[in-house]
């Protein structure tokens, strides 16, 4: 059967027939993906299977590959927002505020005190909607679908917020360079308020649920570990880093947006197996909230939200019809005649799932050079065919979801 | 104490005299170039020597440069970083433009296997020695390598999107 199902030149079929030469019982091929509820995305796994065991596994990616770096390379910069939302679309504010810093970075922009404490609230915001999604989701795909109802509606409030900040939900394209495109609104941080209100209560709950639920416990304790060294080698990094114990966190090792004015912990794992991955998203959404109240108490007094750079910041569309510089300014910016110096920068964020970087090399012109996007995900995704050998078919679907691959960072 | 620029300079030049060069610190990162043949042995010195300690690969990735010379026509960049003392270097490497090789990293970084297969389906570098060279985003039947610069974005045969219409031309824009 499974000469139907392979090509004879597939290293799997050489081992099928060695296989069956040994003992006579047939190594099985299972096709897992590209589509399939259980894997959460475009994701192909062929498996070759003992029984219920698998033992190796091949996977295929591409299937959402839209070619961002391409078409950056013909874009101008503020037009390549958009493209940095449809990367990991569970927190597209980390990616935007990732590329407008880097464009900071670049020409040497300065942004204010409270612009920066407002896109730390809404990075944090970004990762616990990352990480409410996928520790929620890693609870359905082990039975327990109550967990996810319980949480899931505060995703529904955060995107609340952030359509008061910029007017989209998922692919937010939010801010500008040098801060963001019009202040919060009292409405945002009414939201924020109530959203800091009624979340933790939930979170704790959920956390009850799951911490110590003796099935939770079988299906994830020692499913897909992975050493320190071994992760680090596969270019992990991110809470699935954490969880193998090494307390590596960009927004601590370099830190951006007045990272460094915040107290927070940085949790660590053990084993890196799924349990350790779910329990340190689970108290990085804690250290999440404590940034956010941080940011709020410490907030700057005034109503500054973007640096004065008018050779980068769009000016307010009234002073566009009424006044002529401000005119001038909205032209050249939106023909891509301001003036880029020639650079070569690597600039990287923490993201939902690792270190999100992005190395750009501009010539001058109205585009960059070469934009390329370090993904995380695309990364430590080549791991798991190893972390898989050995497990349980049930348990490959554990392990995809509690490393929280997200397609579209994935190929970008 | 941190590591500074001049002591990984010195070790390397120590060790492969010329073929690292043009160290310069770029904003914030420290970078240089080395040559192409040299590559492994240079970033498995960086990593294994116990005082620069590049114990991590950040990132790889190819350049296309069209309008060099043809034996610097590609480069392909490696971005190291040492955790212990937070210390990020970029290594930057020119390969010819008709024959583009380079040596894999695959047995150096575990990571590299895929940041390879990606750099050569967008480029069409041959990663001499890599396990399993073969496109990773891109469907197997594709012939040309995309990122590219003479690889169009778009159909060249449009005629709804002239931007002579726009004032701009090829230099412009």
């Amino acid at each position: 059967m499974s000469e139907l199902l392979l090509p004879p030149e597939h290293r799997y079929a050489k081992i099928i027939k060695e296989q069956l030469n040994e003992d006579g019982n047939e190594l099985s091929i299972l096709n897992l993906g590209p589509t399939h509820p259980a894997t959460h995305g475009i994701f192909q796994n062929i498996l070759l299977m003992d029984g219920e065991r698998i033992l190796d596994a091949e996977p295929t990616i591409g299937y959402i590959h839209r070619a961002f770096e391409k078409i950056a390379e013909n874009r101008p910069f503020y037009q390549i927002t958009p493209l940095t939302d449809r990367m990991n679309y569970c927190s597209s504010p980390i990616n935007n505020m990732g590329w407008w810093m880097t464009l900071e970075k670049l020409l040497g922009v300065e942004v204010p005190k409270r612009a920066q404490y407002l896109r730390v609230i809404v990075m944090e915001l970004a990762r616990i909607t990352d990480h409410l999604i996928c520790n929620s989701i890693l609870g359905v795909d082990t039975g327990a679908y109550t967990g996810f109802l319980y949480v899931f509606q505060f995703r529904e409030k955060v995107y609340e917020i952030y359509e008061e900040i910029c007017g989209a939900r998922l692919t937010t394209n939010m801010g500008r360079i040098g801060g963001f495109e019009r202040d919060w609104t009292p409405k945002a941080f009414e939201l924020l308020d109530t959203f800091l209100e009624e979340f933790p209560p939930a979170w704790k709950e959920f956390e009850n649920l799951f911490e110590r639920n003796r099935i939770f416990i079988d299906r994830t304790v020692n499913v897909g570990p992975i050493t320190a060294e071994k992760a680090m080698s596969y270019g992990f990094t991110g809470p699935n880093l954490r969880a193998a114990g090494v307390d590596y966190d960009v927004r601590v090792a370099q830190p951006y947006s007045s990272y460094e004015d915040f107290d927070f912990k940085i949790p660590v794992g053990k084993s890196g197996d799924t349990y350790d991955r779910f329990c340190v998203r689970n108290a990085e959404v804690w250290e999440s909230l404590s940034i956010i109240r941080q940011a709020l108490d410490k907030m700057p007094e005034g109503n500054e939200y973007h640096a004065e750079v008018p050779d980068y910041y769009l000016p307010p569309k009234e002073d566009v019809y009424n006044n002529m510089e401000s005119l001038i300014y909205h032209f050249k910016i939106v023909m891509g005649e301001v003036p880029v110096p020639v650079a070569e920068i690597y600039h990287p964020v923490e993201g939902g799932n690792g270190e999100l970087g992005f190395y750009l090399i501009t010539d001058g012109s109205r585009t960059p050079y070469r934009l390329h996007f370090r993904r995380p995900c695309f990364i430590y995704y080549q791991a798991y065919p190893e972390m898989t050998k050995g497990a349980l078919l049930s348990d490959a679907i554990v392990i995809l979801s509690s490393l929280n691959v997200i397609a579209g960072e994935l190929d970008a | 104490m941190a590591l500074e620029n001049t002591a990984i300079q010195e070790k390397l030049v120590a060790t492969f005299a010329e073929d690292v060069f043009n160290f310069q610190q770029e904003r914030d990162i420290f970078s240089f170039e080395i040559n192409a043949h040299k590559n492994t042995a240079i970033i498995l010195f960086l990593k294994n020597d116990p005082d620069l300690r590049f114990h991590f690969l950040t990132d790889l990735c190819g350049i296309h440069y069209p309008e060099n010379p043809v034996e610097k026509q590609f480069a392909v960049v490696y971005l190291l970083h040492n955790w212990y003392e937070n210390k990020r270097i970029k290594i930057k490497t020119f390969i010819n433009g008709e024959n583009p090789e380079i040596k894999t990293l695959s047995n150096i970084f575990l990571s590299s296997n895929w940041m390879e297969r990606e750099t050569y389906d967008f480029y069409g570098f041959n990663f001499i020695g890599h396990p399993q060279l073969k496109r990773i985003l891109n469907m197997d039947e594709m012939t040309s390598f995309p990122m590219r610069k003479e690889f169009p974005l778009e159909d060249g045969g449009r005629t709804d999107k002239d931007d002579r219409f726009f004032g701009r031309t090829i230099d412009n824009c």
